[in-house]
């Protein structure tokens, strides 16, 4: 089991959204989807649940083109940020509706959900606010049974409280049936324990997609003297240089090997390495 | 315990520890079950495929053994096991690089030695 994508290729006319890019999210693990804004997180999801179609390339679930596949569609649930819902749809309508396209939909679990966060199940969902909206349809993904749930900035307008519980909830519904989730977010802190493999994406293209404890690994920082820092530079994966008077810091990305005593060496920070990763080339 | 992303040491292995070090405090009597992947997970907030890799390692090390079905417990000769191994640890990172910095600062064997003797864990801060 699986979702693959094969050299898609995204244009909306002149733009290039995403350009071949091929990744597989294999069965029950968690994936971050990260990236800036723009970067094409949001394409990638829609062109998994065909809301929107490639360029070039094919997108197959289990092994079926998930194109007009409503077989392969009703296994993915996809918690978008923008809202598709009818106007002056009631929040039990809403659930209603879930049940009617998820056959695994578990009315119990929602429920508690539902409970836990707070969520007033009466009344309208356009009513409700930034933070409610995105619970109601975390709720909802979390209760589809599914097989794969991709989320697109679930956390979006969540207190801390509550973006906590939406953390534990998930990894306990995980332990108990796991099943295939995509965090698109750039919220990299957040995630980083959570998920099991990060896939990150830079103007369209795929920069990254490696386990997440290799990518912490792999991010390093070495200062020095600017000439020592130079040499040490050469010929390997230079994130962003700075220099402070005669000091200079490079991050760099890749194994650490024979890093020379007269440079100091430590661990880069999680949202810097996210940050060079994704960021403008500084050179 | 509060894991650190930031650290040298990869997110399992502080999980092992802290599954150590609630075997030292006790909390984790010898034959008695550890809480599941699941649990630790949600408690840590973590993937569960990290929890049993730091889990992994602690059988390897004769720490935790599996019951199938049942989950994880504590081997019988844990805590000592534990023990020896930091004791080796606190001699390589503590002891040994006490006394390259000691080397490089020239002071020399006898100052460390009464340094630690007039020291005490008390006004060490």
């Amino acid at each position: 089991m699986a979702i693959e994508l094969n050299h898609i290729t995204k244009r909306f006319g002149e733009t290039t959204a995403l350009e071949d890019i091929s990744v597989t999210f294999g069965e029950n693990r968690i994936y971050g989807l990260l990236g800036r804004n723009g970067a094409g997180k949001t394409t990638l999801l829609g062109l998994i649940t065909n809301r929107i179609f490639p360029t070039e390339g094919q997108v197959l679930v289990d092994g079926e083109p998930v194109r007009e596949n409503d077989r392969a569609l009703g296994r993915i649930f996809c918690m978008s940020e923008k809202d598709y819902y009818p106007d002056g749809m009631s929040i039990k309508d809403l659930f209603r509706w879930t049940r009617y396209f998820y056959p695994c939909f578990r009315q119990e679990r929602a429920q508690a959900l539902a409970k836990k966060f707070g969520l007033e199940l009466k009344g309208k969902y356009k009513d409700l606010s930034t933070g409610y909206r995105s619970i109601c349809k975390l709720i909802l993904a979390m209760s589809s049974g599914a097989d794969y749930l991709l989320f697109d900035e679930p956390v979006l307008g969540l207190d801390a409280h509550h973006r906590e519980l939406f953390y534990r909830e998930l990894l306990a519904d995980y332990g108990d049936e796991p099943r295939t989730i995509l965090l698109s977010t750039h919220l990299i802190d957040e995630v980083a324990g959570v998920v099991e493999q990060l896939v990150v994406l830079k103007k369209g293209r795929l920069q990254l997609d490696c386990p997440t404890d290799e990518a912490l690994r792999m991010g390093y920082t070495v200062s020095g003297k600017a000439v020592d820092v130079d040499r040490y530079c050469q010929g390997r994966q230079v994130l962003g240089m700075e220099q402070i008077g005669g000091l200079k810091t490079a991050s760099l990305y890749g194994e650490r090997q024979e890093i020379p005593p007269e440079l100091e060496c430590s661990p880069l920070e999680l949202q810097r390495l996210f940050v060079k990763l994704t960021g403008e080339e500084t050179e | 315990m509060k894991l650190d992303f930031e650290s040298e040491i990869p997110i399992y292995i502080q999980i092992a520890e802290a599954l150590e070090d609630g075997v030292l405090s006790g909390g984790f009597p010898e034959e008695t079950q550890v809480p599941s992947t699941t649990e630790l997970s949600v408690a840590y907030k973590i993937n569960p495929a990290t929890v049993l890799k730091g889990m992994n390692l602690l059988v390897e090390e004769g720490v935790l053994y599996k019951r199938r079905g049942v989950g994880m417990f504590v081997q019988s000769g844990a805590e000592s096991r534990i023990r020896a191994k930091r004791r080796q640890r606190f001699y390589e990172s503590a002891v040994a690089g006490l006394l390259e910095e000691a080397a490089k600062l020239g002071i020399s064997r006898e100052e460390v030695v009464r340094l630690i003797q007039e020291g005490s864990i008390d006004n060490g801060h």
